[in-house]
């Protein structure tokens, strides 16, 4: 059994709207281990970001718990949370959020800068976090020299930095085309097998194919979960 | 239809030389997975009918006696003209699933957002066991292999924006009241996926 990163028990968030609550996650419980990547699926308003910022620790839950690591979030003071943000949750999201005055090696190393590394430490890291995404060469260029795909893959260069065992992505792969999409598809799945936990939400039933397993919510709540893998004599002899 | 494909993915193999009638099983299920279980009988009766046809003709055996065939003009032209010519896939409209779906939203009683959410789970699970299938053929540049998980990843992804659509369409007319009212067609936005009030975007709330 691996090690649990994620856990949400029961959570609820509601949020207040004029006159009225509106709930966007209602008792949803699941967990995410190492090396386990869950895509999160279900139309808009369904609770996907609520559910995505209550477990990066930027929401606190109305009810229940969220845990990472085995640290409940709501047990930590804002230094501890924010430290457990910076050092060990990697975030990507659609808005990239890159500083357009900033390398892209500079944008990389920023987060380990500020968690205190020296600037020439953690330029080292982001070269090699560059690396890994392909974009080594192109350390020195400013975001808006890169293509969007390009710019993509530093954000996840950056998210990936460090020690982070958590990794949340919101439609990672944006407006981006199939095969750059695929390419951002394949870092996050190759840092999920080396041992970080990761939650993909995506309306691209394609991209959450790249998921070990997908979970769909519904108005707040968690629905139904794709089940265990099948054989391949299994599945192609049942389609052929 | 069926009989088709086989005949024609079997004259296919002959492009590039000569095989015995063993070997184009095994080429055919190298090329297709093994997503066709092609039988013994089968592979010969095609094989018969190719010969018959004059599309391939025996050439001689080899040192285990097995006779080796080799495609003809006739089935090099007959070949092309198949690459040259689309698909009309008879068997579309008798999808046990369309079929399915229609008539659970034709019937009073039935969950129709139950019926497709569980067939929506069902083929996620097939759309990762394939995209695990098909990351492992990407690797190993296995290119017939390949584009055939491709067909069936691009098929499943159709059938889930399919899917995505009857919901959305049968909830729309099941919340329209006789006569459409502004309310009817709130109703309508609300169910195809207008964002919860209030709920933040976490896009706003990175760092």
């Amino acid at each position: 059994m691996s090690e649990v990163v994620l856990r949400f028990t029961d959570v609820c968030r509601t949020y207040r709207s004029g006159d009225t609550d509106v709930q966007a996650l209602d008792g949803v419980s699941f967990e995410v281990e190492a090396g386990e990547l869950v895509a999160v699926m279900g139309p808009s308003g369904s609770g996907k970001s609520t559910l995505l910022a209550l477990a990066g620790g930027l929401d606190t839950p109305t009810r229940g718990a969220v845990e990472v690591s085995g640290v409940d979030l709501d047990g930590l003071d804002a230094a501890g949370l924010a430290r457990l943000r910076r050092d060990r949750i990697g975030y990507v999201f659609q808005d990239l959020n890159l500083v357009t005055d900033l390398t892209a090696a500079e944008n990389v190393a920023l987060p380990r800068e500020l968690a205190g590394l020296s600037a020439r430490a953690a330029r080292r890291e982001a070269i090699t976090a560059l690396t890994r995404v392909g974009l080594g060469d192109l350390a020195q260029r400013f975001p808006d020299q890169l293509s969007g795909g390009q710019q993509q893959r530093v954000a996840i260069a950056r998210a990936l930095i460090g020690e982070r065992r958590l990794l949340l992505a919101d439609e990672p792969t944006g407006a981006l085309d199939s095969q750059t999409g695929e390419a951002v598809l394949s870092v996050l799945r190759a840092q999920v097998e080396a041992g970080a936990a990761g939650v993909l939400v995506t309306h691209e039933p394609r991209y959450a194919g790249w998921a070990d397993r997908t979970i769909f919510l519904r108005d707040g709540r968690l629905v139904d979960s794709t089940g265990p893998r099948r054989t391949p004599e299994q599945l192609l002899g049942g389609r052929a | 239809m069926q009989r088709n494909a086989v005949r024609w993915g079997l004259l296919a193999l002959f492009a590039d030389g000569p095989k015995y009638g063993y070997q184009l099983r095994t080429e055919f299920d190298a090329r297709t997975g093994g997503t066709w279980a092609l039988n013994v009988g089968q592979l010969y009766t095609t094989l018969e009918r190719l010969d018959r046809d004059g599309l391939v003709e025996a050439v001689g055996t080899n040192d285990e006696g097995r006779t080796i065939y080799a495609i003809t003009d006739r089935g090099r032209t007959a070949l092309a003209e198949w690459f040259a010519t689309p698909v009309t896939d008879t068997e579309r409209p008798r999808s046990e699933l369309a079929i399915k779906l229609g008539m659970a939203a034709a019937t009073a009683g039935v969950d129709v957002a139950a019926v497709v959410q569980a067939q929506r789970t069902e083929s996620m699970r097939q759309m990762r066991d394939l995209t695990d299938l098909r990351r492992r053929a990407d690797q190993q540049d296995d290119l017939a292999w390949l584009l055939l998980l491709d067909h069936l990843v691009f098929g499943l992804e159709s059938e889930i924006r399919w899917l995505d659509h009857v919901e959305a369409t049968v909830l729309r007319r099941r919340t329209r009241r006789p006569g459409p009212t502004p309310a009817g067609t709130r109703a309508a936005g609300q169910t195809s996926g207008t964002p919860a009030a209030g709920e933040p975007d976490a896009t706003e709330a990175v760092r």
